[in-house]
């Protein structure tokens, strides 16, 4: 079954048809309404009848292996059904610490007693209810023989990894570093900290999952649904048509359930033990483990710059940590590929191993640590050089990708700067920090940070089908996160078909519809979109073929001219008061329906010739209080260009959302490990600190317009994740100004500003 | 979860009678309780929920003026009596300052008293903690202690007690009414927390099955109302436990301090009254000069517990600002971020 949104008609289709087209309109999200009404069923809304409950027992030590439980005391505890252990786990068709490739990661499955991290499931209690679930996790009691873990940067052998990101090279230059550096006339040189985040979507990762004669019927969240279902699959020894993934609405992703995650096949594997469907839903402190982090990294900076300030050197060091067992690098140098000209830059890596989960993705991984790191060190070198930052990073603006010498597809960073700037009141800036104060006696700083974010494309597929009433259907395995999945890909669908998009059924969500690939990467618009848009033109093609060749239709001959889709009407392109509609067409051949397929991949013909990013530019105000050092990032204006717009009311929100996110590493966001033990003790909402509305007063995200002819077909840059990047740097950089210390330790400590 | 036994007593004699049983927890708002009984630090075996108890919910001006809230008043409703507000704006500071609007419908007087640390390791079973459970060790000492104590700790136990309300309380010479099997009787406020001592797992002086009924606030207290003020230090601008917050009150007379209170909140196990510093500014002139002297008084004795040596250098200037903000007037109208530094109050007009 496909998940269609029950969505009323709306007068805002209508209106925008005028127009001749969706795509750019500011289109409300058409699952809004389900969403505060209530009507929108999560994953873990679901219970089926005869539903069992499970809650994980999670190991409290980092590091050892598990001893003893205490199996009985929970079973004997009343509503207990069973109680799942390495003992008694069913088996797997495949071993959960295989790996076949660099993006299957290691799940921790009760496949033996080994602890690899703090909050690594242990066992799996199946109650009636949850909270005998709960109750006989904990009457488990574990014993441990623990050992001592490797908890942060300092511990541990260091090694150079193979690769870092999703394939990167761990140490890759163009040009003379070193002699980039020897031959500046100013050098900056300095080391920034960032800290493990860990992923706090408002939905913890939940399944219901019933086994149903040799398949599955799963509901859970997830932004890779091929990727998960073949996973599976795998792990079970089924067919991937075997199982079926429903996942209309994540509460958040954010890169955390794009990789399934092991507490998610234990909850398949507990339905499995218990022979009922099983809901297993994570609590907040569990999802501080077993679902991917960000790791934490050490980063140092070389630059060098001439007489004029112009950069001579880049080298960006990352020092990151994966855990003991899988690899997952912060590629944060990277970022330093793209952004500042430079004759000579180098990125290079090392890393540590920790008793932690494997890190992996978290909202802009890699860009945004690395953006931090980069754009405080831009601002330290302004500094040296006694330029204004911005008139800085304009002197420095790279006119071709710096690394790699191609040219910019697209790169509208100028007009980000200006308008940002503009919007801001950049102008007037004072140069020397600690200058500006408020009416209270506030000291208030203005720092600025670029925004960069690679425009991905991954390979999706689609299928579309217009009927003979005229009404269209599209459809694709794409995946609503919260950022508007549902809208924006029905507008491109309804273009892609020449449809008014009430016209249009757009079905995504689940695993059984074409594979629409990852909701990664901020690539899911334009990857999935050119699916879509491929299948809506086939359909099309078909279309045209059965008028232009059908001498009863306004269209036959129409041959070279061609024809054009609008409105559910085939119109000649050399003459548009000639055609007919699509019913029309249809009718007359005899057919219920035309299907057309489309697919999208990495570019085109073209592709490697150019470096694809979506750019922008992020001013930012601070107040810090002189006496106390509590800081409040009390202004922001982003101003971002990433090629067309789908719908602007959702990427305002994508902006807001990431800036929001950048203003949290730089002030809020921090994992707090105990260093003995590695355990995080902060894992809850009330103590890991995000920020709260009154930290946000003020934010303003603005749309530059920008055309990219070679992204792909339709000129669509990603938006998910740019807006962290800049916006932490901006942050950090206002604090400096505000005060004049460079604190390069984040979140920024408020000891730091006790001066 | 902990199976146990919930019941709802509907008259203090059954609620009393509730409480004397094994294993038994008050529950009034149920913001703190009901988390550590998530995280499994407390696990009781009954629940007495005393939110129906009738008396315990009015502020009520008694006839020598003193005020007495109930133990049941809700932080938000609390906040929001305007004649509350006038005569106790400190207090009413404090309690907007506090936790979310959500937690401040929910938390009662009696419960934020009550409120145990936020020390991480309390909170969490699986660590050493004298106070939890006496005699395991204390995991906090040489672990993460950033914000800890630096007043009044022992080296069983380094944690603070993290309410905001309390610190007016305890500036204001405070009285706990307290009912049990034995009786009623009164506690003065800066006795009722306890210091860690040996003893840490003794936070305050209830004794078992006891209730707070009520905190009673002494008259005179209404004359600091002109200028009395709250400050709380934090890591983020709403939602978040004070670093170091502090209340000052002052009477004023021509220019000199006739009288002066102060306390702080998140450097001891008790919110922190700071009785040198008061006796050393009264007389003198109720400038920045006097302020500052007195943050060093109330921070004399102070030492860090741990990596929070900066608290002590926070605390005076904490206190040296909110006697800054005392003496220049409290504000006719609640700042929009209450007790914040971003607060506000000077220069210009307030909610128009």
């Amino acid at each position: 079954m496909a998940e269609t949104l029950p969505i009323r008609e709306t007068a805002q289709g209508s209106a925008h048809a005028r127009h001749g087209s969706n795509i750019g309109q500011p289109v409300t999200r058409r699952d809004g309404e389900l969403k505060v009404t209530g009507a929108a069923r999560y994953a873990a809304d679901h219970r089926p009848p005869g539903l069992a409950y499970a809650a994980m027992a999670v190991s409290t030590v980092a590091r050892g292996r598990v001893a003893g439980l205490d199996v009985a005391a929970a079973k004997a505890h009343p509503g207990v059904i069973e109680v799942m252990t390495p003992a008694n786990r069913p088996a797997l068709a495949q071993d959960p610490d295989a790996k076949h490739h660099p993006f299957m990661f290691r799940m921790d499955l009760l496949q033996n007693d080994r602890v690899r991290y703090a909050n690594q499931p242990i066992a799996v209690v199946i109650a009636e209810t949850l909270e005998a679930a709960t109750e006989g996790a904990a009457l488990l009691a574990p014993r441990y023989e623990a050992e001592a873990p490797a908890a942060t940067l300092a511990d541990g052998e260091v090694f150079v990894p193979r690769a870092v990101g999703v394939g990167s090279p761990a140490d890759l230059a163009v040009g003379d570093v070193e002699a980039g550096i020897a031959g500046a006339v100013h050098r900056v040189m300095a080391t920034y900290d960032t800290p493990a985040q860990y992923h706090n979507a408002m939905e913890p990762h939940a399944i219901v999952a019933e086994w149903t004669g040799d398949g599955l019927s799963i509901d859970t969240p997830s932004q890779g649904l091929a990727m998960a279902r073949g996973r599976i699959a795998g792990l079970f020894g089924l067919k991937p048509e075997a199982v079926a993934i429903r996942s209309p609405f994540l509460g958040g992703g954010f890169g955390s359930k794009g990789m399934l995650s092991g507490p998610q096949v234990l909850g398949i594997l507990a339905a499995r033990l218990v022979g009922r469907p099983v809901k297993l839903v994570l609590s907040r402190a569990q999802m501080y483990g077993p679902v991917g982090h960000r790791a934490p990294t050490r980063q140092t900076l070389r630059l060098g710059a001439d007489g004029e300030g112009r950069l001579t050197a880049v080298h960006h060091h990352t020092r990151t940590a994966s855990s003991r067992f899988d690899d997952f690098f912060e590629a944060a140098s990277d970022v330093s590929h793209t952004v500042y000209a430079s004759p000579a830059i180098r990125t290079s890596y090392d890393a540590v191993r920790l008793d932690t989960g494997t890190p992996l993705f978290m909202r802009a991984p890699g860009e945004a640590p690395g953006s931090i790191a980069l754009e405080s060190a831009i601002d330290e070198m302004a500094a040296a050089c006694g330029m204004d930052p911005l008139a800085y990073r304009l002197l420095n603006y790279a006119e071709t990708e710096p690394m790699s010498g191609k040219p910019f597809s697209s790169k509208a960073l100028r007009a980000c700067y200006e308008e940002g700037a503009r919007r801001f009141g950049w102008e007037g800036r004072p140069l020397a920090p600690r200058t500006m104060r408020d009416e209270q006696g506030l000291l208030v700083g203005w720092g600025v940070g670029t925004a960069t974010f690679p425009a991905l494309m991954f390979e999706a597929q689609a299928r579309a089908v217009i009927r003979r009433d005229g009404r269209g259907i599209v459809e694709t395995g794409a995946h609503d996160m919260g950022q508007g999945a549902w809208t924006a890909f029905a507008q491109i669908a309804a273009d892609s078909l020449g449809l008014d998009i009430d016209a249009v059924d757009f079905r995504a969500g689940h695993s059984d519809l074409p594979d629409a690939g990852i909701a990664g990467g901020s690539a899911h618009t334009a990857t999935a979109g050119m699916a879509i848009h491929h299948a809506g033109a086939a359909v099309i093609a078909r279309l045209a073929e059965l008028a232009m060749g059908d001498e009863r239709s306004p269209l036959f001959g129409a041959g070279n001219a061609g024809v054009v889709a609008r409105g559910g009407r085939l119109l000649r392109r050399d003459d548009e008061t000639r055609g007919e509609t699509f019913s029309a067409i249809l009718d007359r051949a005899g057919l219920a329906e035309v299907e057309g397929k489309g697919s999208s991949s990495d570019g085109g013909p073209a592709a490697g010739d150019y470096a694809k990013h979506a750019h922008g530019a992020v001013f930012a105000e601070v107040k810090v209080d002189p006496d106390l050092g509590q800081v409040r990032a009390t202004r922001l204006v982003g101003a971002f260009a990433a090629g067309r717009i789908v719908n602007p009311h959702l990427v305002r929100s994508q902006y807001l959302g990431g800036m929001i996110w950048g203003v949290s590493f730089a002030l809020h966001e921090k994992a707090v490990v105990d260093p003995r033990t590695g355990r995080v003790l902060n894992a809850d909402l009330g103590e890991y600190h995000v920020p709260v509305n009154a930290d946000v007063p003020s934010l303003e995200a603005i749309l530059v317009a920008e055309e990219d002819p070679h992204v792909n077909a339709l000129g669509i840059k990603g938006v998910g994740e740019i807006g962290v990047t800049g916006s932490a740097g901006a942050v950090a950089n206002a604090v400096w100004h505000a005060t004049g210390v460079r604190v390069r330790q984040f979140p920024i400590p408020i000891e730091a500003l006790i001066v | 979860m902990k199976r146990f036994a919930y019941v709802r007593p509907s008259t203090l004699d059954e609620a009393l009678a509730a409480g004397a049983r094994p294993g038994a927890a008050y529950l009034a708002g149920g913001t703190n309780l009901l988390d550590l009984m998530k995280t499994g630090a407390r696990r009781p075996d009954v629940v007495v929920d005393i939110t129906r108890l009738p008396d315990l919910s009015a502020v009520t001006v008694l006839e020598d003026g003193d005020v007495r809230v109930g133990a049941l008043v809700r932080n938000a409703t609390l906040a929001a009596d305007p004649a509350f507000a006038r005569a106790y704006p400190a207090i009413a500071e404090a309690l907007l300052s506090g936790a979310s609007g959500q937690l401040r419908n929910m938390a009662t007087l009696g419960g934020n008293l009550l409120q145990e640390t936020r020390c991480a390791y309390f909170a969490d079973p699986a660590s050493a903690c004298n106070r939890r459970r006496p005699g395991t060790g204390c995991d906090a000492r040489g672990g993460e202690n950033r914000l800890h104590a630096v007043l009044g700790w022992s080296e069983a136990c380094i944690a603070t007690h993290p309410s905001d309300l309390c610190v007016p309380l305890a500036a204001h010479d405070a009285v706990v009414e307290i009912v049990g099997p034995a009786g009623a009787r009164e506690v003065p406020f800066g006795e009722f927390h306890r210091l860690p001592g040996d003893e840490p797992q003794v936070t305050t002086a209830l004794e078992p099955g006891e209730i707070v009924a009520a905190v009673r606030l002494p008259g005179h207290g209404k004359a600091f109302a002109p200028h009395a003020r709250y400050l709380k230090v934090r890591e983020r601008t709403s939602y978040a436990f004070a670093v170091v917050s502090a209340a000052a009150m002052l009477r004023l007379d021509r220019g000199r301090i006739a009288e002066a209170r102060i306390a702080l909140g998140g450097v001891a196990a008790r919110p922190w009254r700071a009785a040198a510093a008061e006796a050393a500014l009264v007389g003198e002139v109720a400038d920045d000069a006097a302020f500052h002297r007195a943050g060093e008084l109330a921070l004399a004795e102070a030492r860090p517990s741990g990596e929070n040596a900066f608290k002590i250098e926070l605390g005076r200037r904490a206190v040296a600002r909110v006697l800054r903000l005392a003496a220049a007037g409290t504000p006719d109208f609640a700042p929009a971020l209450p007790a914040s530094p971003f607060a506000s109050t000077t220069g210009v007009a307030l909610h128009g």
